[in-house]
């Protein structure tokens, strides 16, 4: 036991209280630098979407029939249309700092904000679980095929992995509908539901099953090189049994790259939740964005891409850090 | 006299040596990839689908946009000659799925070769630059990375129109970023060789040592990247096809021949089923012959 009342115990207890200060610190400045390295990039995307929405024909007041110019001009005064672009421009940046991304057109009761606060928490649902079950799959069958090398066990995962990364999910997705909905009436075939558990089966498995795949295939690479090095050898030396090597020896290290792709990973999710929402019916982020993009409801369409824009950027950043506390060799400031 | 001799048999001998060992990276490449059944395989399968689809619509009666009145919605048959059956419309699907399939490898081919002009470009002359040429270009890359691809050619198609070749440069002009990279971490390697250094003694231009001693060197993984790149850019075609913001009717892809497909699927299974097959057996194979590229082309394995 350590004993705080003496000198030496001050001394431990004060040094222990300023390292996890300077970690905090550097965790610190390091996050800060690196929002202030994504900005750029988040700049360049709403300037995109910006002068794209300019160019586009149409606007949100458009109607059938022509409006009296009265009321055409309050309403562009309100909206401050009548600004000059530039104006309009800076106006839309500090309006989007403060999460207003505008009215939508499709909706008209609706502002956009207020339908990415409606669809976000369901594709999270659905793209949260889809990532949990691509990870706990995918890292064991990765793990089972490198201990079993070029074992019939081996070629079948592998082959199978290539197969889930060659079909797309929106093959997958009627097919699972087709055989797990149609012909065996086992899930729902579409809908939500009230977020149920059945109704989620179905779109997070055609979600995940290629990054299952990936993140399998991936494993296996790495875990065959762990296993090759020499602490391993010494761990089996010592007598573990495989079980034990890899699970407390070989797995930590081995997850490195399966924890730097997760960032590619959670883009790619995003984006095939766009199809999957599309064919299940699911009232998420991306239905909103393929109907927007179809009735050519342009704020509500730059208001999710933005939006996606920073999450993906925060979610890089999550997924670094975590590498991070996985890996000491890697220091923050160095990267 | 003799030592001249002896110069000149050494240096004959050594040219001779040259020739085997140039002819010896691909010649063994090569050999390897025939070793390799999966990837050999793939090929075969790849090449008799590429022929089927230039050949097929010739075995059939129909037009790709002949609407048949009389067997509308039918299942294979072959008795009216519709192999793979019709779709809603009374279309014929053998042909719609070769004709779809056609669209689909045009635009993975096209760009994937728009890729790879502008990466290869682009990431030699970053890569040999270096300093602060190099850390501005690939600044730009990074940033270009992190955009959110798909939903700005979504947008894209939505304000301009969808036009095939819109298409094409969309897909195109994105997929070049991972090329570039690649190409620039190969030439940072390539750079500090001595080939390299005597060609600058020599007095050769900057250019030229670009275009010609480092470029061609960098084949063999550009090689690897262009069979891996093509089954992606398949992928992004038909997933904006699948969305309805990809090829216009009459028209097809397999994503869209996917889309419709999966629309009667409960009642016409067979409309799913042929394109989504030819569609996945297709970047199976281009899968495999990148995998075993990479394999052949590793010189660890030599």
């Amino acid at each position: 036991m350590r004993n705080f009342s003496t000198k030496a115990g001050k001394i431990t207890r004060l040094s222990v209280i300023l390292v996890t200060l300077l970690f905090g610190f550097c965790m610190f400045r390091y996050m800060v630098k690196r929002i202030i390295g994504a900005l750029p990039t988040l700049l360049i995307l709403i300037t995109i979407s910006f002068f794209m929405i300019r160019v586009a024909p149409g606007g949100p007041f458009d109607t059938e029939k022509d409006l009296p110019p009265e009321i055409q001009k309050n309403l562009e005064a309100k909206y401050h249309l009548d600004e000059p672009l530039y104006q309009q421009y800076f106006r839309y940046l500090g309006d989007i700092v403060q999460g207003d991304f505008g009215p939508s057109f499709q909706y008209k009761d609706y502002t956009v904000t207020e339908l990415i606060a409606k669809g976000f928490p369901v594709s999270l649902t659905i793209g949260g679980f889809a990532l949990l079950l691509a990870l706990i799959i995918g890292v064991t069958l990765g793990t089972v095929a490198a201990v079993r090398q070029n074992s019939w066990v081996d070629y079948f995962l592998m082959s199978t992995a290539m197969t889930g990364i060659s079909v797309p999910n929106f093959v997958v997705a009627p097919l699972l509908i087709l055989f797990f909905a149609v012909y065996r009436n086992w899930f729902p075939a579409g809908g939500w539901g009230d977020g149920q558990w059945n109704y989620l089966v179905l779109p997070v498995l055609a979600l995940s099953l290629r990054y299952v795949a990936y993140i399998a295939r991936l494993m296996r690479g790495s875990m065959i090189e762990i296993l090759r090095s020499d602490y391993i050898r010494t761990a089996k030396a010592k007598g573990l049994s495989t079980t034990q090597t890899v699970l407390k020896h070989a797995l930590k290290p081995a997850l490195m790259p399966v924890v730097s792709y997760l960032g590619p990973a959670a883009a790619g999710i995003i984006t095939g939740s766009v199809v999957i929402e599309k064919i299940f019916g699911v009232p998420g982020l991306g239905r909103y964005f393929v109907q927007g993009a179809l009735n050519r409801d342009y704020t509500l369409v730059m208001g999710v891409i933005i939006f996606i824009g920073v999450l993906i950027v925060v979610f890089n950043l999550i997924v670094d850090i975590l590498y991070a506390v996985l890996d000491p060799k890697i220091r923050l400031e160095h990267k | 006299m003799s030592i001249k001799n002896e110069t000149l048999n050494a240096a004959g001998k050594l040219s001779h040596d040259k020739d085997e060992h140039g002819k010896s990276l691909w010649y063994y490449a090569w050999h390897r990839l025939k070793q390799n059944k999966l990837a050999y395989g793939s090929g075969i399968v790849l090449i008799l689908m590429i022929v089927l689809m230039l050949l097929g619509p010739a075995l059939s009666p129909y037009e790709f946009d002949f609407i048949d009145w009389e067997n509308m919605s039918i299942p294979p048959d072959f008795a009216s000659k519709h192999y793979f059956g019709t779709d809603a419309l009374g279309r014929d699907l053998f042909v719609r799925t070769l004709y779809g399939g056609r669209i689909s490898l045009m635009v993975g081919f096209v760009a994937t070769f728009v890729s790879l002009v502008i990466g290869i470009t682009y990431g030699s002359i970053s890569g040999y630059m270096g300093g602060r040429t190099d850390n501005i270009m690939m600044r730009i890359v990074d940033i270009m990375y992190a955009l959110p691809f798909m939903f700005l050619v979504i947008m894209l198609m939505v304000v301009f129109g969808r036009h095939i070749f819109l298409i094409f440069a969309a897909i195109g002009g994105y997929i070049w970023l991972d090329m570039a990279r690649i190409v620039r971490g190969q030439t940072l390697a390539l750079k500090g060789k001595e080939f390299v250094e005597s060609a600058i003694a020599i007095g050769a231009t900057t250019p030229t040592i670009i275009f010609k001693h480092i470029v061609p060197n960098l084949l063999g993984i550009v090689a690897v990247y262009v069979t891996l790149t093509i089954p992606q850019v398949i992928l992004v075609e038909s997933f904006l096809s699948f969305l309805g913001l990809g090829v216009q009717e009459p028209y097809t892809s397999w994503g869209a021949l996917v889309n419709e497909g999966a629309q009667d699927m409960e009642i016409a299974a067979w409309s799913l089923i042929f394109p989504a097959l030819f569609l996945a057996v297709t970047l199976f194979c281009f899968n495999f012959i990148g995998d075993g590229l990479r394999d052949a082309l590793d010189p660890k394995e030599q």
